[in-house]
């Protein structure tokens, strides 16, 4: 066996190292950490910083702290239509496509899952494959196909497109967790009468709750950060968020407060779902699934 | 539906008739043989048919893609190129 | 679990492979169309063989973002591997800081991606932004509109910035999956900290190492946004990647074919790295079992 030599191994080395090795004080492991998240906050900071000032006050002086803290950028967003629509068609999408990739991705997963079947390994590398394909690829094509079906600045033209890295994504995530239920589980459901939709809604479903949870996150997160094939699909009625910010580069230069508060506006839903989500994402990437 | 915009040729369109009924031909192999034939070859993983079939081609890719950089056009020679090689895969990996 | 063989299973499959099918196969298709035809507009679309091919593959432009592309990967992965397996071995395994790390940390992935270009683009100029300000307060010439280098330097740290925390979180969730008996093992028998990650910890780690290298290539490979927003692409072409310059020819220029041509080079590459690190990903648990348990 391996582990006997990892072992003797193991005891030679601490041998030799022990005496440095029980002394050192564990106590500046914090210290990483707090540096990386440091480093992430100091543009979030500048942004929400920046997001309170008036134009006039950023241009003109350099200030850690608003002088005047000022929400007249927030007004502007929150006054008009052009601007929160943004953020309405951005929601609408984002969650039409996560409610689609869930509820295909569901049956599929509990397929590669529980069975063998012509072609699986392959279908399954296939859609992975999807996953990784560079969007840039499938903007122009896209854009015709969607054209060609009347779907131009819909929501539900977005949600389609987003489901092409999303539903592997959601299928791989699912597969993870249906692999760890065991089998027993269908056979004992079977014998007790029930049928395989009353089985898979009543008795599976529950219990893979935390990993539908999972996937939805992901799902979100992805459709909710995408731009370009959004941006391509979309020109009016249906223009999400990010693509709206570009606006604020007008006649008179950049709107430089309301870009700022326009983005702190975009972190936030991001940030409340992975608030509501936390405990579960470890969970998921233990899985290696994401 | 109009769909004059995905532009079909002849030569595209058989590319693609030729793709399928690849496929087909490993659906009908593997209903008379089941299992997909695996084994480990010179690649040192397990393969199955589907696999050699995959790797073929995509190699297959890659051999026009160099001929057509390297070379020039002529792709007869480089289709050539690529069927020695597939049956080298279906032989060896 | 050994699994039944069953057909009847490609009926749960189905919809997804309908689905997929409309949004993967149809463009690609579409893609390998326009990739030997020629068009002035108006659907009319002339025979040109493989001309494009060979422009593509012979021409300066492809192989220059090509090499910048492979480059970015490289420098990408080179930082935030390891820059991710050491904060994820220095974050706390219980108590109150665990969500708190976690929800922060997490932040950067939820930023739409043109918001992180923007956030950067801002915070690197030197009129109104933090850190374009201090480095000229510090007397450091620094514009990432005008020098390439810091063009550069600036996009590699976004993508330090955006991503690693990916990393972080994967090697993070495979750490906590390591039962306390094996560190407790390693304490009686006086294990250095080297050995307990050379022997305990990095193989446990070995899985979800492997998914956020294969993710965090793959990405960068095609990386799009932050960079078209942060740089536009240049100064010149110094950051123009192969993402930028395809959608530059297919929806600023409007050809097609080349386009196309290039689309197909590209997607062969992603295609090709994706299965090997996809063979590499499903064998390599089965190659060497008896190091798991």
């Amino acid at each position: 066996m391996e582990s006997t030599t990892k072992e003797t191994t193991l005891l030679v080395e601490g041998a030799l190292r022990q005496t440095n090795q029980m002394k050192k004080p564990r106590n500046f492991r914090w210290f990483t950490p707090s540096l990386y998240i440091f480093f992430l906050m100091l543009p979030i900071y500048w942004l929400v910083n920046m997001s309170f000032k008036t134009n006039q006050e950023i241009l003109s002086k350099f200030t850690l702290i608003p002088e005047n803290p000022t929400l007249s950028n927030y007004v502007v967003i929150f006054s008009d239509p052009s601007w929160y629509n943004g953020y309405i068609n951005s929601i609408i999408y984002v969650v039409m496509n996560t409610v689609i990739s869930i509820s295909v991705a569901l049956p599929a997963a509990y397929a590669f899952s529980r069975y063998r079947f012509l072609g699986d390994k392959h279908m399954f590398f296939w859609l992975l494959s999807n996953r990784m394909a560079p969007a840039a690829v499938f903007v122009l094509p896209f854009f015709q196909l969607y054209s060609s079906f009347g779907l131009i600045d819909t929501h539900i033209a977005v949600a389609l497109a987003h489901c092409l890295f999303n539903v592997p994504l959601a299928v791989w995530i699912l597969e993870g967790f249906m692999s760890g239920i065991p089998k027993e589980i269908d056979e004992t459901a079977y014998i007790d009468g029930y049928s395989f939709p009353k089985f898979f809604i009543k008795v599976f479903t529950p219990l893979i709750a935390s990993g539908i949870g999972v996937a939805a996150f992901f799902c979100f997160m992805f459709s909710w950060v995408e731009l370009l094939i959004a941006r391509t699909l979309t020109t009016v009625d249906a223009k999400p968020i990010a693509a709206i910010m570009t606006r604020t580069v007008g006649a008179s230069g950049v709107d430089w407060g309301v870009l700022a508060a326009a983005g702190v506006l975009t972190i936030i839903p991001g940030a409340l779902v992975i608030y509501f989500v936390r405990n579960y994402i470890a969970k998921g990437f233990a899985l290696g699934r994401v | 539906m109009d769909l004059s915009w995905m532009a079909w040729t002849g030569p595209t369109a058989l590319f693609w008739l030729g793709i399928v009924s690849c496929l087909v031909i490993m659906m009908v192999w593997e209903y008379f043989s089941p299992g997909g034939n695996p084994r480990v070859g010179i690649l040192r993983f397990e393969t199955t048919r589907g696999d050699r079939l995959f790797i073929s081609l995509l190699g297959s890719a890659f051999i026009h893609l160099a001929w057509l950089g390297f070379i020039g056009p002529g792709l007869w020679w480089a289709l050539g190129i690529s069927f020695v090689y597939a049956i080298g895969v279906f032989k060896t990996v | 679990m050994d699994k039944t063989y069953n057909n009847k299973a490609w009926l749960l499959v189905i919809p997804v492979f309908l689905l997929v099918a409309l949004s993967a196969i149809i463009p690609i298709m579409t893609v390998v169309n326009y990739s030997v035809q020629d068009t002035f507009g108006g659907n009319k679309f002339f025979w040109v063989g493989t001309e494009w091919f060979t422009d593509v593959l012979r021409s300066e432009r492809f192989h220059d973002a090509l090499g910048r592309n492979l480059l970015f990967s490289f420098i990408i992965l080179c930082i935030e591997i390891p820059l991710g397996i050491l904060i994820a071995l220095s974050m706390p395994k219980k108590g109150i800081w665990v969500p708190v790390c976690l929800v922060l940390m997490a932040l950067p992935l939820l930023i739409p991606w043109n918001v992180v270009g923007t956030i950067w683009q801002i915070f690197g100029r030197a009129d109104i932004g933090l850190l374009g300000h201090t480095m000229a307060t510090l007397g450091i010439d620094y514009n990432y509109s005008s020098n390439v280098i810091d063009a550069w330097v600036t996009i590699i740290v976004m993508d330090v910035w955006h991503w690693t925390s990916l990393v972080v979180l994967l090697c993070y969730a495979g750490l906590v999956s390591i039962p306390e008996a094996y560190y407790q093992a390693a304490r009686i028998d006086g294990a250095s900290k080297w050995s307990v990650f050379r022997y305990i910890q990095l193989p446990k780690m070995q899985g979800v190492l492997i998914i956020a290298f294969l993710l965090r290539f793959m990405d960068s490979f095609m990386i799009y946004t932050e960079p078209f927003v942060l740089t536009g692409g240049g100064p010149g072409n110094s950051t123009t990647f192969m993402s930028i310059d395809l959608v530059k020819q297919a929806i600023g220029q409007f050809d097609l074919g080349p386009a196309a041509a290039m689309s197909l080079v590209y997607q062969l590459i992603v295609l090709l790295v994706c299965y090997v690190f996809f063979t590499v990903m499903s064998n390599v648990g089965t190659d060497k079992p008896e190091v798991e348990e």
